[in-house]
């Protein structure tokens, strides 16, 4: 375990970063981050990787939940709507028919619907992943630029209780990558 | 750049034939260079037909904005519509266009859904041509409506009037169907773009195209927590959009099958326009998709596979739509219905449109047919000639429908012709050119194939020779 002086010793760091050339050592990587005790990592690679947030302990449901509910309120926004309309704000009589002719609503229903689901799939997703964000920190890594590319890299952060700057050094070597560099924060 | 990466470019753009999606040699550089490498070479390196193409598409851009000013200084009268064709051109090209968009949305969403490989590297190129196609097709019901400027009229709104719009009409469904439809495949390409453009954003020598690029990636990082997300929010995308594009044209056939015109109020409408819609659309992606195939030499990446497998949906989503036309007819027949049986009979012999009908079974029955041969299919002239045939096809469809049965309905008083103008074909024509003109564009400025899934194909390939061999 570390002290705080320790740790603030780290406070010029934001992470240690390991680059790979390949997926399959970097998936191996991450599994191995976890099963060392690293909690705050994350994995960097140029197309989704399956398996990959799930290696360095990552869960996430909050997307579909959110569209879920915005689907729901899209649905019931738009059937309102439309009652609203002709039952209560325009009533017309239309050859005798009821006001509330709720099968002449289906097709606006469900075009809300998808409608505040979509824009709540992409909105949400954003916003959980912080996006936009104009700053990171890995960034300041000169290869980062490959990681759109070709590279994938494994970042350790100094904030893990884990990290220590000489042991997760040696860690990340020990895995066999084309380089450790340090990521200034 | 560094100077590695120039070297790994140099892969050959060879055609692995119709078995394989990619062509060999490829790592994960190199299909990123070879995509990335459309926007980023310098500008006077961009292929001759690219700009002959564009200029030819802003001059019809220009007749168009000749055609719509003229439209708003004279109104609808300079249109060859009459009472009883009030639709003409307007809606037929509407219909057209809206229906060219659906097959962008079926590669991304649909396929997307069936894991069909060949999805890949047209699904980019097909969301832009859905969202360019809506565009025009959104623009024509609002040049129809006789004071465009009142177009917000159709939104319910809190007004003074205190009027609202009425939801029992399959045109007010129009409204809200055609405006998700554009938002959310505005959305889907868009969030399909995010981690190319991060790829760009690290790729631009130029500062401002950096600068651009780095804005519109908003900062993406490929983090496996971002990754994770955003692939739920993907696949939720293509699971709401795929019942949404059924629903769009659904809807677009209502527009007709809920009036009680003849040759118009027939419940096969809407599973045969949906049908109708993507046989246009996969039509286009392969009109579109031939030339740039060729001028930027991606051969590779748009192989054989791809065109056979579009060749083969034409011709299925073909004979949906030449099973539509049989039971249309056959209906008409069997109905006993006096007008439903005379508007068929004055859409193949009797009114002066009859030809327009058998050269609409010939473009999208007869001559498709030729896609059973797997010659036809594999040799890419023939298969592009067909996909103008359909195209051309598929507008006649529509103007059968829209002015054939118009100008016979009920009342033989009210019987009338329906005679093209010059802004008919000018706003038509111009349409073509701001759909052309935003195509080329677009493979100009912005990744044409989406990168990041060629590197997840490229590793699936890699996996499957590891183990396979």
């Amino acid at each position: 375990m570390h002290t705080a002086t320790e740790i603030s010793g780290h406070v010029g760091l934001y992470g240690l970063m390991a680059e790979f050339d390949q997926p399959e050592p970097l998936l191996e990587a991450a599994h191995r981050a976890r099963a060392e005790g690293y909690r705050n990592m994350d994995a960097y690679a140029p197309m989704p990787m399956e398996g990959l947030a799930e290696a360095i302990g990552f869960r996430t449901d909050w997307v579909q939940r959110l569209v879920f509910i915005a689907g729901l309120l899209g649905a019931t926004g738009g059937f309102t709507l439309c009652w609203w309309m002709t039952v209560i704000a325009y009533p017309h009589n239309v050859a005798g028919r009821p006001l509330n002719s709720w099968p002449a609503y289906v097709a606006i229903t469900f075009e809300c619907m998808v409608l505040l689901a979509c824009l709540t799939a992409v909105i949400g997703m954003l916003a959980l992943n912080g996006l936009p964000q104009p700053y990171h920190p890995v960034f300041n890594v000169p290869q980062f630029a490959r990681a759109s590319r070709d590279r994938f890299f494994l970042c350790i952060e100094a904030a893990d209780p884990k990290f220590d700057i000489d042991d997760t050094r040696a860690f990340l070597e020990g895995l066999n990558p084309r380089e450790v560099v340090e990521v200034a924060p | 750049m560094t100077p590695e990466d120039r070297e790994s470019t140099s892969v050959a753009t060879l055609d692995p034939g119709p078995d394989k999606v990619i062509g060999p040699g490829h790592d994960f550089g190199t299909v990123t260079d070879e995509i990335s490498g459309v926007v980023l070479r310098p500008f006077l390196k961009t292929p001759k037909q690219m700009f002959i193409g564009f200029a030819c598409a802003f001059l019809l851009v220009n007749l168009l904005l000749v055609a719509v000013t003229w439209l708003f200084v004279r109104g609808v009268g300079i249109w060859g519509i009459v009472i009883p064709i009030a639709w003409g051109f307007a809606i037929v090209n509407f219909v057209w266009w809206i229906g060219i968009g659906h097959a962008g949305t079926l590669i991304s969403a649909i396929l997307l859904l069936l894991k069909q490989d060949w999805r890949t590297s047209i699904n980019r190129f097909s969301e832009a041509m859905t969202l360019f196609a809506v565009a025009c097709a959104g623009m024509f019901p609002i040049l129809h409506l006789g004071r465009p400027w009142l177009a917000y009229w159709l939104i319910p709104y809190p007004n003074t009037m205190w009027l609202w719009p009425q939801p029992r009409s399959p045109l007010i469904w129009d409204v809200f169907a055609v405006s998700t439809y554009a938002t959310v495949s505005l959305i889907f390409w868009f969030t399909g773009l995010i981690p190319d453009l991060a790829t760009m954003r690290d790729k631009a020598g130029n500062p401002i195209a950096q600068r651009i690029f780095g804005l519109l990636a908003m900062g993406w990082r490929g983090s496996a927590k971002h990754w994770a997300r955003y692939q739920k929010a993907y696949l939720l995308l293509a699971g709401l959009s795929t019942p949404l594009v059924v629903s769009v044209h659904s809807v677009v056939s209502f527009d007709f099958s809920v009036s009680i015109v003849p040759g118009w109020h027939t419940t096969i409408f809407p599973p045969y326009f949906v049908a109708g819609a993507i046989y246009s659309g996969f039509a286009m992606v392969l009109t579109l998709a031939i030339p740039v195939r060729r001028w930027y030499h991606l051969e590779d990446l748009i192989t054989m596979r791809h065109i056979e497998c579009m060749a083969k949906v034409m011709l299925g989503t073909g004979l949906i739509v030449a099973y539509g036309y049989a039971m249309e007819a056959f209906m008409a027949w069997y109905s006993g219905e006096q007008y439903e049986r005379y508007a068929f009979y004055n859409r193949m012999w009797a009114g002066g449109y009859w030809w327009t009908y058998w050269l609409l079974i010939l473009c999208n029955i007869l001559i498709p047919q030729l896609l059973w041969s797997r010659r036809v299919r594999l040799n890419i002239l023939s298969v592009f000639l067909i996909s103008l045939v359909v195209n051309v096809g598929m507008w006649l469809e529509r103007f059968v429908i829209v002015v054939t049965s118009l100008t016979r309905d009920f009342v033989p008083s009210s019987w009338g012709m329906y005679y093209p103008t010059v802004w008919d074909w000018a706003t038509y024509a111009g349409t073509i050119g701001l759909f052309l003109s935003l195509m080329f564009l677009f493979i100009r400025g912005l990744p044409a194939i989406s990168i990041f899934e060629i590197r997840e194909v490229v590793h699936q390939e890699e996996t499957v020779h590891a183990h396979g061999d």
